[in-house]
């Protein structure tokens, strides 16, 4: 039993590493040709190493990102927060208070989802502009929260669809109301889930351009702005574009690494249905 | 309704408080500016005071024991903020999917299908976008979905580092496209001889010859199928999240129990956790299709207006923004949202169906 | 939360759009001698003017920001506002613009290439205000090349302030390349496409490519008015465009031009479609990878500049360049200038920006850093590279017609066709029936555009 239990960790450690290595292969290339010279980033010698180290990549990136990184800050923590407990609550109420076409409903709100952006961008200026929404971090907190509806209230009714309604039953006998199931049962089993929204609704509020450049002034862009303009000019620096995508993502990493600790096993005993 | 009713003076006082306290801040915010430090927030300040002064219905309604009512009050916000947000939107562009408009100014004239008539009758472009969003979706919703489940599983067997894995596999989610897509540009360079570069490169001083690609340049259909490489990089992280988060909140009891029962780990999962995970399958193939059929960023990237590598969403901002063809955009943008609903809304049904049965 | 933002709506007190209190001072604007005098009806004397442009990268932002110090120094009064948006990939810059203007939000003024982009678009839309006036009152026509008052005119009113000139049609090469393949590139350029195409035999026998050509974003389409152009010569180019063509688009003119189109791309690198951009392109000129780069003059910035904006390379020994074959004697051009909005916040505000952009000092601010030359005819050569110190000379000297890839001889709606025509083309074998199949698309194109009948 044990050398064949050794045998299989090693492959799971050796598949680990080598998928490892596939995911981390573009960030390599990223790191690698921001700190080049420009002169160096070529397409042939995309391997090469620099000829010295170019840290000055990172600082003239910075100099780029830190005017809008407050902006995108103010955005993305009560966007994420305010949306992951809304959706939250509407999957716990999808999944458990079955109401008169609670299914239709759920049906009209996940179709949501699909609406390609890109085509209503008109109505939703004006609309934004008509409930003086328009130009400032606050509307675009609420579009994302607003956009983030269907997707939000979708994990969480798939994810509480698992927990076996006996128990809620049970709860009811005890005299428990509907918030108070809430409050009391739901949330505290909902921890893996609201990591997998948070960190869902954080990445797409972070990494957000359309909405941000189109529903807000100038001063309150954040830093998507800034990146996707050290992308798109006549002559593009790929050796800053890379160090401003790194830094760019540094928060976001820093919410996945913080969110892990809600990825524990086995919460509750029994909380599932089987 | 009202036969439920129990008078709880603390409840009511605190619906009343809140009732005040929104009022209050909402006509304060809308009469002055709230300002935190050179922070104009004062539009956060209305969006809170309303909310507070909403929330006073439902914490009234809790003395009223229909909890039905309760539940409507609670999703009501939601439902109408997407039956605007969204059907409201919808029915604009469908309008304007019927009307000739050409150009800067709004036209509404009704020229009824003329629109899709010209899609579907005489335009290669869309036809190719048809055949390649089929290509894309079915390979990208496949890749993400079993590497995302492979993961998670080998990450589910009390793996040391398992933070450090899980932050891996989800660190190309944080890169934004408009990057990630020019540095998979580089590496699926398709440049020969001395030029060659990128994962060729790679494989060529490996001595893997036989695998050097033309990537995404591969004649078509087969060449859309490469661009599915950079999209499950960046989503399969998510993907085995999804997965790893519905594996952590089934009990270890029921493993156990398995276990007892003389099952073994590949059968733990293949009988007992796999069945449970089927909720979260269907979140995953939704958000992935949604991200599929609406894929723009990454293609514009890596594409670079390639048209073999051309999408319907990059169709339809060329025709609104480029072109000034609002029309024919908006089409385009309700063709694709038929076409999702042709595809997901029967699968969802079915789903629902099995589930109540459950 | 929604019931919040419509009891907001209902209370319509505007607060969501917050602005910084305009700077006040108690001066009358520092008059020039080149100041509007348009009588508004409500004078602003400050405040913020926001404008709208796509300059957000080396040169071009540094040309931006030496323009704006022109303006502070000018018009202390005012705050600049730079709502720069990169224009690159899915054209993001026009879309803001229009969903703005669509909106009724515009900004006090954007940039818009010269030529139908501005005409077709935003004259025709009634976005835009006629200028007559000012270009009276600062006598702005007469430093103007009269090749483009015409382009920038709708019914005789001028409705745009040029201010800058970028040359499209610019072949550049590695000497050392061409060299040892025994080419040599008679002065002012090869005369056909076929010399081209001969000394393209040379170079792919030396084992390097001919043609570099970045991904079809725009540098097909660009390779395209220069092939064209280079074949029909410029008056059979511009009557392509005319409002009655002079020049049948299903004609033999046109074949023979897209038949050398082909026959160029079977040069071009066959990785073209995964360059990123126009830059990579113009590094295997630089590297030594191929020959020929054909693209605007902006790649000479890229080229010559010091290190963190250009590969600091020698002009004449490290790469070269001369007129696209063919094209001797002509100027392919395009344009950025901006216009005066109806409805934005600060009319006044707009009259001081375009009275800076008009001006000989301001241009001369900005076009030394941008890599452009001035739209006026009056800036100090001195301040100018080697190249455009040349660029200047032809501006002047050269049959001048405008660039379809830049948006100066098409509608944005008419060039999108094309630009689809092109791109299935490309993907095509390029053999006679795709040619002939393009071509017909291309006489389609002039008549959805309502140009031809």
């Amino acid at each position: 039993m044990m050398p064949r239990r050794i045998a299989s960790r090693t492959l799971i450690y050796l598949i680990l590493i080598l998928a490892s290595a596939f995911f981390l292969l573009p960030i390599y290339l990223m790191l690698l040709t921001g700190v080049k010279p420009f002169a160096e980033v070529d397409l042939k010698t995309m391997w090469n190493l620099p000829s010295s180290l170019h840290i000055e990549n990172f600082i003239a990136a910075w100099a780029q990102l830190a005017p809008n990184l407050k902006n995108s800050l103010i955005l993305v923590i009560p966007e994420s927060i305010l949306s992951s407990l809304l959706g939250s609550l509407n999957g716990y109420l999808l999944s458990k208070w079955r109401f008169k076409n609670s299914n239709l409903i759920f049906t009209l709100i996940l179709f949501g989802m699909f609406i390609p952006y890109q085509s209503i961008l008109i109505p939703l200026v004006k609309f934004m502009d008509f409930i003086q929404l328009y130009g400032g971090l606050p509307g675009l907190v609420f579009v994302h929260i607003i956009y983030g509806i269907p997707i939000t209230t979708l994990i969480f009714r798939n994810y509480y669809a698992g927990i076996s309604t006996e128990m809620l039953e049970a709860g009811r006998i005890d005299g428990a109301s509907l918030t108070g199931l809430y409050r009391f049962l739901i949330l505290p089993l909902s921890a893996p889930s609201f990591a997998v929204v948070i960190i869902w609704q954080f990445t797409q509020a972070w990494n957000d351009f359309l909405f941000a450049v189109i529903l807000t002034n100038q001063a309150y862009w954040p830093v998507t702005v800034a990146l996707n303009n050290l992308a798109g000019s006549q002559l593009v620096q790929w050796n800053v574009l890379m160090a401003a995508t790194l830094l760019a993502a540094l928060p976001t990493l820093l919410v996945y690494l913080l969110l892990g600790r809600f990825f524990v096993r086995g919460l509750m005993a029994g909380s599932l249905k089987g | 309704m009202f036969k439920n009713f129990t008078f709880k003076p603390r409840i009511l006082i605190t619906a009343i408080v809140l009732l005040v306290v929104g009022v209050a801040g909402l006509y304060y915010f809308t009469h002055s500016k709230l300002m935190i430090g050179s922070f104009d927030v004062t539009s956060l300040g209305i969006l809170v005071a309303g909310l507070v002064m909403y929330s006073a219905i439902p914490v009234a309604m809790t003395m009223i024991g229909n909890e039905t009512y309760l539940s409507i009050v609670l999703m009501l916000p939601s439902i109408a903020a997407v039956a605007i947000f969204v059907y409201g939107f919808i029915a604009w562009s469908v309008r304007v999917s019927f009307s000739n408009w050409k150009g800067l100014i709004p036209n509404y004239t009704f020229v009824g299908f003329k629109q899709y008539i010209i899609l579907f009758s005489n335009d290669p472009r869309f036809m190719i976008d048809l055949r390649n969003t089929a290509v894309f979706t079915v390979g990208f919703i496949l890749g993400c979905l079993i590497i995302g489940l492979g993961l998670a599983i080998l990450l589910d067997q009390k793996i040391k580092g398992e933070n450090l894995f899980r932050g891996i596999f989800l660190l190309p989610m944080s890169i934004s496209f408009i990057a990630s897509g020019v540095v998979w540009s580089w590496l699926m360079s398709s440049a020969t001889g001395s030029r060659i570069t990128g994962i060729n490169l790679i494989f060529k001083s490996l001595g893997l010859n036989g695998l050097i690609s033309l990537w995404h340049t591969t004649p078509q259909p087969w060449g859309m199928a490469f661009t599915i490489i950079p999209a499950v990089w960046q989503l399969a992280g998510y993907t085995m999240a999804m997965y790893l988060g519905g594996m952590r909140s089934i009990s270890d009891d029921l493993r156990e129990a398995a276990r007892v029962d003389g099952a073994s780990e590949f059968e733990i999962y293949r009988y007992v956790i796999l069945p449970l995970l089927q909720p979260i399958t269907l979140s995953a193939v939704i958000i992935l299709g949604h991200m599929s059929l609406k894929i723009f960023d990454l293609i514009v990237a890596l594409g670079r207006g390639d048209i073999r590598l051309d999408v319907p969403g990059i169709y339809m901002w060329t025709t609104t923004f480029s072109g000034n063809n609002y029309a024919q955009g908006a089409a385009i943008g309700i063709l694709m949202l038929v076409g999702v609903a042709v595809l997901v809304i029967p699968y969802l049904v079915q789903n629902m169906r099995t589930e109540t049965q459950v | 939360m929604l019931v919040a933002s419509l009891l907001l709506a209902a209370c319509g007190t505007p607060t969501a759009a917050p602005t910084t209190p305009p700077a006040e001072t108690t001066q009358p604007p520092a008059e020039t001698t080149q100041a509007p005098t348009e009588a508004p009806t409500t004078v602003q004397t400050g405040g913020e003017v926001e404008i709208f442009s796509w300059w957000v990268g080396p040169g071009e932002a540094d040309g931006l920001a030496a323009m704006v110090k022109v303006f502070n120094a000018d018009y202390p009064q005012y705050t600049f506002v730079n709502a720069a948006v990169a224009g690159g990939a899915g054209s993001n810059a026009k879309a803001v613009l229009a969903t703005r203007l669509q909106a009724g939000n515009p900004p006090d003024s954007w940039q818009a290439h010269a030529g139908q982009e501005t005409i077709a678009n935003y004259v025709a839309a009634g976005q835009v205000q006629p200028l007559d006036d000012f270009f009276a009152s600062t006598g702005f026509a007469s430093v103007l090349p009269a090749t483009l008052i015409p382009l920038i005119s709708a019914n005789g009113h001028p409705y745009s302030v040029p201010v800058n000139i970028h040359r499209s049609n610019v072949m550049w090469y590695n000497p050392s390349v061409v060299q040892a393949a025994g080419v040599t590139i008679p002065a002012g350029g090869f005369t056909t496409w076929d010399d081209f195409f001969a000394a393209c035999e040379k170079i792919k026998a030396t084992g390097k490519v001919c043609l570099s050509m970045g991904n079809e974003g725009f540098t097909a389409m660009h390779l395209f008015e220069n092939v064209m152009i280079g074949t029909i010569g410029a008056d059979k180019w511009n009557g392509l465009w005319l409002p009655t063509p002079t020049t049948d688009w299903a004609g033999a003119d046109v074949t023979a031009g897209l038949a050398n189109y082909a026959k160029a791309l079977s040069y071009v690198n066959s990785d073209a479609a995964t360059l990123s951009d126009w830059q990579p392109a113009s590094k295997m000129v630089a590297d030594g990878d191929a020959a020929f780069n054909i693209m605007g003059d902006w790649a000479y910035g890229y080229f010559a500049n010091p290190d963190p904006n250009g590969l600091a390379l020698t002009p004449h020994t490290q790469f070269d360049w001369s007129p696209v074959p063919g094209t001797q004697g002509i100027f392919v051009f395009l344009s950025d200038s901006f216009v005066k909005p109806i409805g934005n916040k600060n009319p006044e505000g707009t009259m001081a920006w375009l009275t800076v952009a008009a001006s000989k000092a301001g241009q001369e601010a900005f076009n030394p850093l941008k890599g452009s030359i001035c739209a006026r005819t009056d800036c100090d050569k001195s301040l100018f590279s080697e190249y455009s110190q040349g660029a200047m000379a032809d501006w002047l000297s050269n049959t001048v017609v405008g660039s379809l890839t830049h948006g100066v001889v098409a509608a944005p709606a008419w060039q999108t066709t094309i630009d689809t025509a092109l791109k299935l083309f490309i993907a095509s074998d390029l053999g006679t029936k795709a040619q002939s199949d393009f071509q017909a698309a291309l006489v389609a194109a002039c008549k959805s555009d309502g140009t031809c009948q």
